[in-house]
């Protein structure tokens, strides 16, 4: 191309101008570049360093391991013990059928479990570990070990479990863990992070719910830095959780499982307390069941069963069961009478087997009636007469009062689940709840633990250790947290009228142990573990006219379920009271003979700490005590002093 | 060239010419690739086997390119741009008809054992053909309506077949180069501002066709500009890419995390990391003095690049040098721009550093037409 020298100056000045112009232009936008960095790698640094370790670490927390539950002497209740289990990593595994299959060659799975466990696979990444069986013995964790060359992805892992080495004795107590539920999450405000931790285990029902916080300790957790998918690249720190506190219960293992075998798969329940200190030494509610059953996650079919059961084995029927307390209850209307001195000692009632207030006739147990009572024959042999004469002259506010002075009709502070307040009636409370008027005949069947009242089998004990020591005894569970004993606080005097208190003493006595007592045949001829007694036996339903014309005159006649229940307080030895025992035998038929040799056993072998000694027993009695007793033994195993090889086991 | 000129110049010839080659340039070209290859192992986890060893053997056989062309003399090239711009322009065709699909779009051609993107060897061939044609031109008709007319279809041809396939970031280069070669050519400013006006236009017409029948971009490229404008919007979703570049860019701070320790990328938070993001695993791990060491490499490039343009007095020479390094200019500016989150995500790599062939090539022949344009620029006699 021809051009002129001119032009081609005047080009080459353009470029050259232009060129300026634009280096100049890229400069600023250089420039801009530049600022925008220095802005976000200096001035806006920090943040976007945390949102790249946001990025990249991700916390991983570490389940501590849960506080173990003891017994006073430190027998284990609730343990921890090594759970192993299976787990694949599907990219090392291949094919996960094929590898489920393998598997299934060398430890036993089910169809159904290789289902489920190709499902989670396939729902997870790849580099996600999946339980595929759980629970796994030695032998099978061994065999698995054996076979890691040929079986690429599939290891074994060992956790830790919740174990209850005495199954169904402690159930009610203690309680059993399981996975958290949609439920236990719902409850809580702010849910622990722990919480959601897949498998991750929390109390139920008992102490191992009332005290989860306790028992739970805290998280641990891991750092660990991670890519883009989630895959954990390394560890970056660990800190160890806290693991719980361990509880140590006021439960003496022995005494508990002679207790629960003593009550022998009835439907009954039995609390032994020490008076002095409010400690529980046992609690018992039978039938019980496994709680093992349920960490492990309960069958249908086992659930149901449980549930349909008429004995109710779920129910702690010691705490949760409220029940007349029948004839226990007299000592509450004689203490609420001598206490206003609307009677003397001496002062005798007639019994004439039954009386007529305001048109109705209210009958005494014994139809022949017990002619002229006193206050101790009253007690020894149960006349309800006697205590119908009371009821009319004391009025229902004053046994309220003395029933809620000896603990009935409220929730004691403890850890355990479901406890029923029992039942103190008052006026107020007719007219609130069924907007009734109180009339004289509903004191009257008050006055002998019957119509409103109800207790459970622990307000009972109570009531009892509080008419042994004139203290105002509390119930406790909990001994020690982490090897510290908490001492059991002083109890306030109670301000019983001593004079009076004796002689309703003397009244349980006589019943225990007085010929004519009407719990006289489980008397103790060992005069130092003698006790003080009552019985009660509270009717659930009357015999009606139409089974009176079937010819049905007694208790065992009856359907189980209609039959009364059977009820059994003392405390002893008679002299320096140490402990207080409760029986409730639901529909047991009559306090005396069922209820009250049940309270016996319990209350020989409390004291005797073993087994009751067979030379404390009635003679004629002893050939058949020793039989059962010895059946007991071979059930439950030697019993011997406290922390015995059989509570270390 | 004058006669008298021809007297008292020559132009090198022979070996001498290896003395003229602007090593200058060769220095900072192969500084600039070396940063690259430490980024390439860097992300790699250090597998130079994974991306490095082939980046180093395209650079070498791009550097061989380069000095092969740039031997070549200057007039050579210019009669090849009209054929090198049919050429271009038949295999865009190619693609629009006969392209490989990846990535949703038509971009390569399968030519036996070779795979081409005749996108990229577009942005070279408008650039000669646009030397050419403005070498060629009156320098008095340069802003005439109708030459700029026939200049803007020059550019806009391949620009349209690339945006086609559908490649907008190559368009849009493409556009930009020969927008530039305008400018350097002396086109009055009147039309750039008139094109910037009408560009504003165009880009409220662009989202006004969204959703219509006759939508103009993609969907995609739709969601890549909102993403852009709020990158929070979706931060899992197409806001992903710039959130995570510019948290890796951001948390470099000043000196960076040190040589493979960038969390971004060595965990793959950082998508594309080997190619058009890789200017954030520089920032992160070696933090703005790191970044702005590049920029400023970038920028000497340029400079020798506008030096040597201005010494060439010649238009072809001048104008191809411009061009070429103009082009240069945009590459890198965009992609930065892009992963500081000042631009949209447009698919532009980091010249000379992201891993890939074809731009690289593209790049090195260009920076070829260079050499060759210092090389046998007519000298004093000595």
């Amino acid at each position: 191309m021809k051009r002129s020298a001119r032009d081609n100056a005047e080009s080459v000045r353009t470029i050259t101008r232009r060129a300026a112009l634009l280096g100049g232009a890229q400069l600023v936008f250089a420039g801009a570049l530049v600022l925008r960095m220095r802005t976000m790698q200096l001035a806006e640094a920090d943040e976007y360093r945390l949102l790249a370790e946001e990025n990249r670490i991700n916390i991983r927390l570490l389940p501590p391991s849960r506080g173990l539950i003891q017994d006073r002497h430190g027998a284990i209740l609730a343990d921890n013990v090594q759970n192993y289990r299976v787990v694949l990593v599907r990219e090392d595994a291949g094919e996960p059928r094929a590898a489920l299959e393998r598997l299934a060659q060398v430890i036993p799975l089910s169809d159904a479990q290789i289902e489920r466990a190709e499902r989670d696979i396939m729902r997870h990444r790849p580099f996600v570990p999946v339980t595929i069986a759980d629970r796994l013995n030695w032998e099978e964790v061994a065999r698995i070990a054996a076979n890691a060359p040929a079986m690429p992805g599939i290891t074994p892992e060992v956790g830790l479990s919740r174990h209850y080495p005495f199954g169904p004795e402690f159930a009610h107590v203690v309680g059993y863990v399981g996975p958290v539920s949609e439920a236990d999450l719902a409850e809580r405000e702010n849910p622990e992070p722990l919480l959601m931790i897949p498998r991750f285990q929390i109390g139920k029902i008992g102490i191992e719910r009332e005290m989860e916080e306790m028992l739970r300790g805290s998280a641990g957790h891991r750092r660990v830095e991670v890519n883009a998918v989630g895959r954990e690249m390394r560890e970056l720190d660990r800190q160890e959780g806290d693991p719980g506190h361990n509880v140590q219960l006021t439960l003496d293992r022995d005494l508990q499982a002679f207790t629960m075998a003593r009550l022998n798969e009835e439907s009954a329940s039995a609390v032994i307390m020490e008076v002095a200190t409010g400690d529980i030494l046992a609690i018992a509610s039978s039938p019980s069941f496994d709680p093992n059953l349920f960490v492990r996650g309960i069958t249908v079919a086992d659930f149901g069963g449980l549930r349909e059961n008429p004995f109710r084995p779920l129910s702690n029927k010691s705490v949760q069961g409220a029940y007349p307390p029948g004839s226990t209850f007299k000592m509450v209307t004689a203490l609420a009478a001598f206490e206003a001195d609307l009677i003397t000692p001496d002062e005798r009632v007639h019994c004439g087997g039954h009386i007529e207030v305001s048109g109705r006739r209210f009958h005494c147990w014994r139809r022949g009636g017990h002619g002229r009572m006193n206050l101790v024959a009253a007690l020894s042999e149960s006349c309800d007469v006697y205590f119908y004469e009371l009821a009319q002259r004391v009025g229902i506010e004053r046994i309220n009062a003395m029933a809620t002075k000896l603990g009935l009709g409220q929730r004691y502070q403890l850890p355990l689940s479901a406890m029923s307040e029992g039942l103190n009636p008052s006026r107020q409370w007719k007219r609130d709840r069924r907007g009734e008027e109180w009339l004289v005949g509903d004191t009257i069947n008050a006055a002998i633990g019957q119509g409103f009242v109800l207790s459970t089998p622990l307000q009972l004990a109570v009531m009892t250790a509080r008419l042994a020591t004139n203290r105002e005894v509390l119930p406790r569970l909990v001994h020690g947290i982490d090897g510290d004993d908490t001492a059991p606080p002083e109890y306030a005097p109670l301000g019983l009228p001593p004079d009076v208190l004796s002689l309703v003493h003397r009244g349980m006595w006589e019943c225990a142990n007085h010929t004519r007592g009407t719990a006289y045949s489980s008397r103790i001829v060992d005069e130092s573990m003698q006790m003080c007694g009552k019985t009660g036996t509270s009717q659930v339903f009357s015999i009606t006219a139409a089974e009176r014309a079937e010819g049905i005159r007694s208790q065992e006649q009856l359907p189980w379920n209609r039959r009364n229940h059977a009820l059994f307080v003392a405390f002893a030895p008679e002299t320096e009271p140490r402990y207080a025992v409760s029986v409730v035998v639901e529909h047991g038929g009559g306090g005396s003979t069922s209820a009250a040799p049940i309270g016996r056993d319990l209350a020989l072998a409390v004291q005797a700490g073993g087994l009751p000694p067979i030379e404390a027993y009635p003679q004629p009695q002893r050939n058949r005590i020793e039989t059962m007793l010895r059946e007991i033994s071979i059930r439950i195993g030697p019993l011997g002093a406290p922390g015995s090889a059989r509570s270390r086991a | 060239m004058s006669y008298l000129e021809y007297n008292v110049k020559h132009t090198p010839t022979g070996l001498a010419k290896v003395l003229h080659i602007n090593w200058a340039l060769v220095v900072l070209l192969v500084a600039v690739a070396s940063v690259g290859f430490l980024m390439l192992y860097s992300v790699a986890g250090g597998n130079p086997a994974l991306w490095v060893e082939p980046q180093m053997k395209r650079f070498a056989v791009g550097l061989a390119v380069m000095l092969i062309v740039g031997l070549v003399p200057l007039w050579f090239w210019r009669s090849m741009s009209g054929l090198a711009y049919a050429v271009s322009v038949i295999l865009l065709l190619a693609v629009e008809f006969f392209g490989a699909i990846g990535m949703g779009a038509q971009r390569w051609l399968e030519l036996g054992p070779i795979r081409l993107q005749p996108s990229e060897l577009a942005k070279i061939s408008v650039i000669m053909a646009m030397a050419a044609y403005y070498d060629w031109l009156d320098v008095r008709k340069t802003s005439h309506p109708l030459w700029v007319l026939v200049a803007v279809a020059i550019v806009a041809l391949p620009a349209f077949l690339t945006l086609r396939q559908p490649d907008l970031g190559t368009a849009l280069l493409i556009l930009g180069g020969g927008g530039l070669m305008m400018f350097f050519a002396g086109v009055s400013l009147w039309y750039f501002g008139g094109v910037l006006a009408g560009g504003g236009g165009l880009i409220a017409l662009v989202f006004a066709s969204r959703g219509t029948e006759w939508q103009l971009l993609k969907d995609y490229q739709f969601r890549r500009i909102d993403s852009f404008l709020d990158p929070a919007l979706d931060p899992l979703g197409a806001g992903y890419h710039i959130n995570q570049a510019m948290i890796a860019l951001g948390s470099g701070g000043w000196s960076g995390r040190g040589f493979m320790q960038g969390t971004q990328s060595r965990l793959n938070f950082l998508p594309e990391k080997h190619t058009d993001f890789i200017f954030t695993t520089l920032a992160e791990e070696f933090g703005f003095v790191g970044g702005a060491s590049l920029l400023v490499l970038y920028l000497a490039v340029i400079a020798t690049c506008v030096i040597a343009a201005i010494k060439a007095r010649n238009r072809f020479a001048s104008l191809i040098i411009l061009g070429v390094a103009g082009n240069f200019f945009l590459y890198f500016a965009v992609n930065m721009a892009m992963v500081m989150g000042l631009a949209p995500v447009v698919g532009v790599p980091l010249p000379l550093v992201s891993y890939g062939g074809s731009a690289m090539m593209v790049i090195m022949l260009g920076f070829g037409l260079v050499q060759s344009a210092c090389v046998h620029r007519p000298r004093e006699r000595p």
